[in-house]
Formats: C-alpha cells, sequence, structure tokens
C-alpha cells in the first residue's frame, strides 16, 4: 500500500502566521502541499466547530497558529484561542481523535523558515499517525 | 452555625406545612411573588407557578419528584431586567446551579431573588412521572417520602428516578440563599429551613418561626446519600466513555438521533438566542448534499447529527450543571446526559472549574491568562 497523502487545515491569522507563509513563499521555501491555509482575521475567532467539522469531514491534522502572546493584533485573541484549543483537545481524543492531530503554534510575521519548518514537521508527524477515521464514514 | 428554624407538620403531611411557610413568606416576608412547581388544576402535572396572591397557595407542591422543565430558565426570563420587588424562588439544587451559570453569562440577576432552595430525593423523567402520581399528585408525593422513609426506595413498577438524578452528586441546595432541609429529618414532624446566607438569615428574622438545631443523624444521612450517588456517578462515567470511545462508537450511540435538536432547548445553560445549527450556516446549498455525497460514494441525512453534538459539548459543556434535562427532552432515548455530564466532567476539571459552584468564578472560556497550558503550544508560551 503506498503511504496516504494527509490533509491538514491550517487557520492561520492574517497578521501573523499568514504573513509569515507569505514570506516562506516569496523567499522561495518549500513544504508539502498538504497543508490547506484558511485565512482567519485572528485565531482568536476560530470557533471549536470549525476544528471539529474539519475533523468531521475528514482531515487528518488542524493547525491553528496566530501571533506570539502580547503581538496578537488584536490583544489577546490568541490567548482566548489556546483556551479553546485547550478545550478541544479534552474533548476530541475522548471520541478516538489522537491529540496530536490539532495543534496550536505561535509564528510571527518574520519567521517564514518556521513556518515552513513547522509544516515540514507537523506533515511528518500526521502522516505517521496515519489516516483520519472520519474520512470514509458515510453516517455522521 | 446558621439559623435553623422548623415548620411542624401535622397528620404526616409536610406539604401543608410547606403551603403555611409560602402563605407566611408572601405576608410577612416582604415578597412580591413566590415561584414554585404547582399541580396543575386541568391536567396532573407539575410546573413552576408565579404566586403573588398568599390565598393561592394551595397546591403548591414542590417536592414532587418531577421537574418537567429546568426552572433556571423561567428565573433568567424573570430576571433578565429589573423585575420591581423581591421575589422567591423555590428551586431544585440542580435549578439553582444552572441559574448561577445563568446569572455569569449576564441571563439573569441574584438582584432581587431569594433563592430557596431544597434537598433533592431525585426526580422521576417526563414520561414516567405520570405513571407514579396517578390522578392524585399530592398523595404521590406523599407516597414518595413515606417510601424513602421506609427503607422501599425510589423505584416503581419498571422505572426508577432519572439517571441524571441518580448520579447526582448535589442532593443539597449549597448555593441557595435559605433551604428546605429533607434528608436527616424526621418528616412526619418536621421540616427544616435553614439559613445559608445573609439574606437567608434576614428573612427567616422576619418570619419569626421557632428555632431548632439540626437533627443529630443529618449529615451522616447526606453523606450515605452521597456515596450512593458518586458511585452511581463513577460507574456511568466508566460505561459512557467505553460506550463513546472512538467515532463508530459515537456514532453510534447517537445513532437514534434525529437532531430535533430538544436537547438543546431544554438546556438550562444553552442560552443562545439563535443556535448556530438553526442559522443559515447550516442551510447548505442542495448541490452541496450531492458533493458530500459523491466524495464518500453515500451520505446519510440529515446530516450534521455527530457534528452537532460534539460542537455543542465544546461550546456549553464546561457550564454543564448535569440536571438531565437533555435526556428528559429527547423522544427517541439517546442517553444525552451520561454523554454530556461525562465529558463535562473531564472539560471542568480541566480549567478547574465546577458549574454552578460559585458565582464570582469566571466560566472558562471567558477569561485567559498570560501564562497557562503550555502544553497546549509544545512548551511555548
Amino acid at each position: 500500500m503506498t503511504e496516504y497523502d494527509p490533509t491538514i487545515i491550517a487557520f492561520v491569522c492574517n497578521w501573523c502566521t499568514y504573513t509569515a507563509a507569505d514570506l516562506a513563499g516569496t523567499s522561495r521555501l518549500t513544504y508539502p502541499p498538504n497543508v490547506r491555509l484558511i485565512r482567519m482575521m485572528c485565531t482568536g475567532m476560530v470557533d471549536p466547530k470549525y476544528v471539529i467539522k474539519a475533523f468531521l469531514e475528514g482531515a487528518d491534522g488542524v493547525l491553528i497558529s496566530g501571533c506570539h502572546p502580547g503581538d496578537c493584533h488584536y490583544i489577546n485573541g490568541n490567548l482566548k484561542a489556546r483556551r479553546r484549543v485547550k478545550l478541544l483537545k479534552e474533548i476530541l481524543p475522548r471520541f478516538g481523535f489522537d491529540g496530536r492531530r490539532l495543534r496550536l503554534t505561535w509564528i510571527g510575521a518574520s519567521e517564514g523558515t518556521d513556518f515552513a519548518k513547522t509544516m515540514r514537521g507537523l506533515v511528518d508527524e500526521v502522516k505517521s499517525l496515519g489516516p483520519n477515521e472520519a474520512r470514509m464514514q458515510m453516517v455522521l | 452555625m446558621a439559623k435553623t428554624v422548623k415548620l411542624e407538620v401535622r397528620d404526616q403531611n409536610p406539604l401543608t406545612a410547606l403551603e403555611e411557610f409560602f402563605t407566611k413568606l408572601l405576608r410577612e416576608g416582604e415578597c412580591k411573588a413566590l415561584l414554585v412547581a404547582r399541580h396543575l388544576p386541568m391536567k396532573h402535572s407539575v410546573m413552576p407557578v408565579l404566586i403573588s396572591d398568599p390565598t393561592k397557595v394551595a397546591g403548591a407542591d414542590p417536592l414532587a419528584p418531577v421537574f418537567p422543565i429546568n426552572a433556571a430558565k423561567v428565573v433568567s426570563r424573570l430576571t433578565r431586567k429589573p423585575l420591581g420587588g423581591k421575589v422567591a424562588v423555590v428551586l431544585r439544587p440542580c435549578e439553582i446551579r444552572a441559574f448561577v451559570e445563568l446569572v455569569k453569562l449576564k441571563q439573569g440577576s441574584m438582584e432581587e431573588i431569594v433563592l430557596v432552595g431544597m434537598d433533592c430525593l431525585g426526580a422521576y423523567t417526563n414520561i414516567n412521572y405520570p405513571r407514579f402520581a396517578g390522578d392524585n399528585g399530592r398523595e404521590a408525593t406523599l407516597k414518595f417520602y413515606r417510601n424513602m422513609r421506609e427503607g422501599k426506595g425510589t423505584a416503581w413498577d419498571d422505572f426508577d428516578l432519572s439517571p441524571a438524578c441518580k448520579a447526582c452528586e448535589h442532593p443539597i441546595p449549597e448555593g441557595a440563599d435559605l433551604s428546605i432541609s429533607l434528608v436527616g429529618v424526621d418528616l412526619d414532624r418536621e421540616v427544616l429551613l435553614q439559613a445559608r446566607t445573609a439574606r437567608g438569615e434576614l428573612l427567616l428574622d422576619a418570619l419569626s418561626l421557632p428555632e431548632t438545631t439540626e437533627p443529630a443523624g443529618r449529615q451522616e444521612a447526606v453523606a450515605t446519600l452521597l456515596s450512593e450517588r458518586r458511585a452511581y456517578r463513577d460507574r456511568m462515567f466508566q460505561e459512557t466513555s467505553e460506550a463513546t470511545a472512538d467515532l463508530n462508537k459515537l456514532t453510534a450511540y447517537l445513532a437514534n438521533c434525529v437532531n430535533c435538536y430538544n436537547c438543546r432547548v431544554a438546556c438550562p445553560v444553552c442560552y443562545c438566542k439563535e443556535c448556530v445549527f438553526v442559522t443559515d450556516v447550516f442551510d447548505h446549498e442542495p448541490s452541496q448534499y450531492l458533493r458530500w455525497a459523491q466524495r464518500k460514494g453515500i451520505l446519510k441525512m440529515p446530516t450534521d447529527t455527530v457534528f452537532y453534538h460534539i460542537t455543542r459539548l465544546a461550546h456549553m459543556s464546561t457550564a454543564c450543571i448535569g440536571c438531565g434535562q437533555c435526556s428528559n427532552a429527547c423522544p427517541n432515548n439517546v442517553p444525552v446526559m451520561e454523554l454530556f455530564r461525562t465529558i463535562a466532567w473531564q472539560t471542568q476539571r480541566a480549567f478547574d472549574y465546577e458549574a454552578g459552584r460559585n458565582l464570582a468564578e469566571d466560566p472558562p472560556l471567558s477569561v485567559f491568562r498570560e501564562h497557562e497550558f503550555p502544553e497546549v503550544t509544545g512548551g511555548k508560551d
């Protein structure tokens, strides 16, 4: 069997991580194409249901990434995101989702290299976890 | 020791003693009205009523082993704006704890409310209660307490108390201003009222009732009840965790759900005016269904069942007080309460929080700190 190709949904904030992704691109850095970026104005607006939906639709990993604490464009959206991710990490593993499939990182606007490196690491880790069992489930 | 007074019971009928107390409360307690469960005249069911006339107290029965709704929702309606006078509300412990959550969520206020709590020995489901009560609800209430006292338990016919009540470790109304104490009290002779706050104390002072002390066996009786409830609860957590341990099992667990959302409507702490699940967000384009079906080859309709339940767990489990009205409202016997309490137990502990415990504790998702949960971001904060 060939190695499966994971799908990773990344909710990235407009001000930091999306800009870092942009920088990674203009710097001609490479990272695996498994990551689908969704640009949000702030990680603080990532409702838990977006993450839950992504997993139930079969995403193999979900990344939420925003500004470092103290750098949030909206002062503290990233700290609210941290509580929500904490909450999801309590709930989702109860239903068999490996907690490592969900990750929260801080990647600042100038950290293009860090962005590419984080994406490579994430894809590797999610690959090692195998596919999300929700992917082909008919009843959800 | 908090002030304790007694209501004398005649003819082995604690209900008339309570009626006398409620009448007194309306006449002398400076309360404009009283919210209390009452047998409805036209049908043998029990609902909260708002009584302003002291001569209309007859029929009140907060002890009936049923609560068709969690009355915290009603109290929230009464207090979302200034009410214009003090109102005493007689609630079960879970209703008080739900109301505490609602006040924190700015859906009500304690300002003009006197919380009269009662020891709760549990309730039957809305479906089973009429079978227990027959056509004389008050007599059935007395029978319920008589059975308890005689050690006959709560099982009746082929049913027992609702699982939520059997798993409830909060039979004592800790958050009340004034509590009606029943556990470990000889209800043939007396019902105890205990002040738990300064507000409760003031009210008792105004009513001039005979003072007494807590009977010797009460603490022990409460401890026995608590250990039974906790044992049931822990067993329930264990079984529910196993029954929902992966996505296949969870899907099977929720298989009878028809997306009616009754559990959400009945939930006292689901307070959103418009739940996202009934908004345009879930009015999917018809072609979207086709794409979903095509991707997997087959798609169960209606969609979003598991999605709904997990999202509701994320949205409200930190506020879940375990009253079990979700299961009570489910038309298809999905064990909703079991699932929600099991997850809520974990999410509330993760934030060192207990729903309904203390008005001064902020709901976990309404606050945050600069440095916390380093494990979430791999040590970087």
